[in-house]
């Protein structure tokens, strides 16, 4: 898997590259970094505020996908691999929540 | 006999002597790495957003908005500078074209691995130079957005009855001083492992060009790690973009 998946036919010989999914992820990102862009500039007026940010983190989070699984090639290791990287990962989720309760609850003493 | 001893089974695949993550050891070192990095940069970028909900947010049309030390800065209102367009007002366009840099080099380094795994070592040459430009390129922007912040605009604004421009550690122009701090840890600490990135790829296109990989080792491994580390990189940078500027 790490090395040697496509070995010379001959000797000397270089097999043709395979690029396509490295192309794929590329316009991915790119058109999902557009599409944030056209976002921000349009979507403006403040009562969409909520609407914004949860677009922007959802989207963030797309290009996390692509980027690890295709370009960290981690969807092509062994599951256990998988898990062992992503459930780790999962207890960010709950210290970003309990951080940002006890940022509020820090504006709510102050002001 | 060799086939009882190559039918393992399932049960006992964590009793050693077989890779139940099918990884070699420093591929396994790498990932661990990156995650431990993962808690790290989150860490930073949590404490982030707990500043950013401990303080008011500016109410309030955008058109109207003013730099004040009672608010959070709104990010298009801070970073809307261009080299070579003086005082410009185009938030996101520059910071847009560090993020393009960067997903570029990315992805010449996922065909460097690739053509590692061919054991075409020109392919290789080529797309790690390509890599080390893209990393090139990125650092100096990242040192124009800084000096740009540091410098400040014309008119600067007024702090405890000083005129102020710029951002330090002490001061800042365009609010709390808390956000410059975090944007130069922050924005510092991803630009420190692009510097490193960028070090360990020289290393690598170094060796190839010397033919380590080609004829000592047999195979391109250090790249694909050295590619897991520059892809994370990458990947951090995806969060400080939407966390420090979008939103």
């Amino acid at each position: 898997m790490a090395h040697g998946h496509a070995t010379p036919t001959a000797p000397g010989e270089i097999p043709k590259a395979q690029t396509k999914e490295i192309w794929f992820t590329f316009w991915i990102l790119f058109f999902v970094t557009a599409l944030e862009f056209v976002i921000a500039f349009t979507v403006i007026n403040p009562e969409a505020r909520t609407f914004r940010i949860a677009f922007f983190v959802g989207l963030t989070i797309v290009k996390a996908y692509f980027i690890v699984a295709n370009f960290m090639h981690l969807r092509h290791e062994a599951k256990s691999l998988i898990w062992a990287v992503i459930l780790p990962c999962t207890f960010i989720m709950w210290f970003i929540v309990a951080m940002l309760y006890e940022g509020d609850s820090v504006f709510v003493s102050r002001y | 006999m060799a086939t009882a001893t190559v039918a393992k089974p399932v049960d006992k695949i964590w009793n050693g002597g077989v890779e139940p993550l099918k990884a070699s050891y420093g591929k396994l070192m790498m990932w661990f790495f990156l995650l431990s990095d993962t808690f790290t940069f989150g860490a930073l970028l949590i404490f982030y957003g707990f500043s950013r909900f401990a303080h008011p947010a500016y109410v309030g049309k955008l058109d109207d908005y003013t730099a004040s030390q009672a608010w959070w800065p709104v990010p298009d209102k801070v970073f809307n500078g261009l080299p070579f367009v003086h005082g410009a007002n185009l938030p996101l366009v520059f910071v847009g074209i560090m993020t393009f840099i960067l997903i570029m080099s990315s992805v010449t380094m996922v065909l460097a691995v690739e053509a590692g795994h061919r054991m075409d070592r020109n392919d290789v040459q080529k797309w790690m130079l390509w890599t080390l430009l893209g990393g090139a390129c990125f650092l100096g922007c990242q040192a124009w957005e800084w000096t740009h912040f540091i410098h400040g605009s014309d008119a600067g604004a007024l702090v405890n009855g000083k005129i102020v421009h710029g951002a330090s550690l002490a001061r800042n122009e365009y609010g709390p001083p808390l956000f410059a701090d975090l944007f130069f840890f922050i924005t510092g600490f991803h630009g420190f492992h692009v510097f490193s990135g960028v070090l360990l790829n020289f290393l690598i296109f170094y060796q190839t060009v010397m033919g380590k990989f080609q004829s000592e080792v047999g195979h391109y491994e250090m790249v694909e790690k050295v590619g897991l580390y520059w892809h994370f990189v990458d990947l951090v940078w995806v969060f400080v973009f939407t966390f420090f500027y979008l939103i």
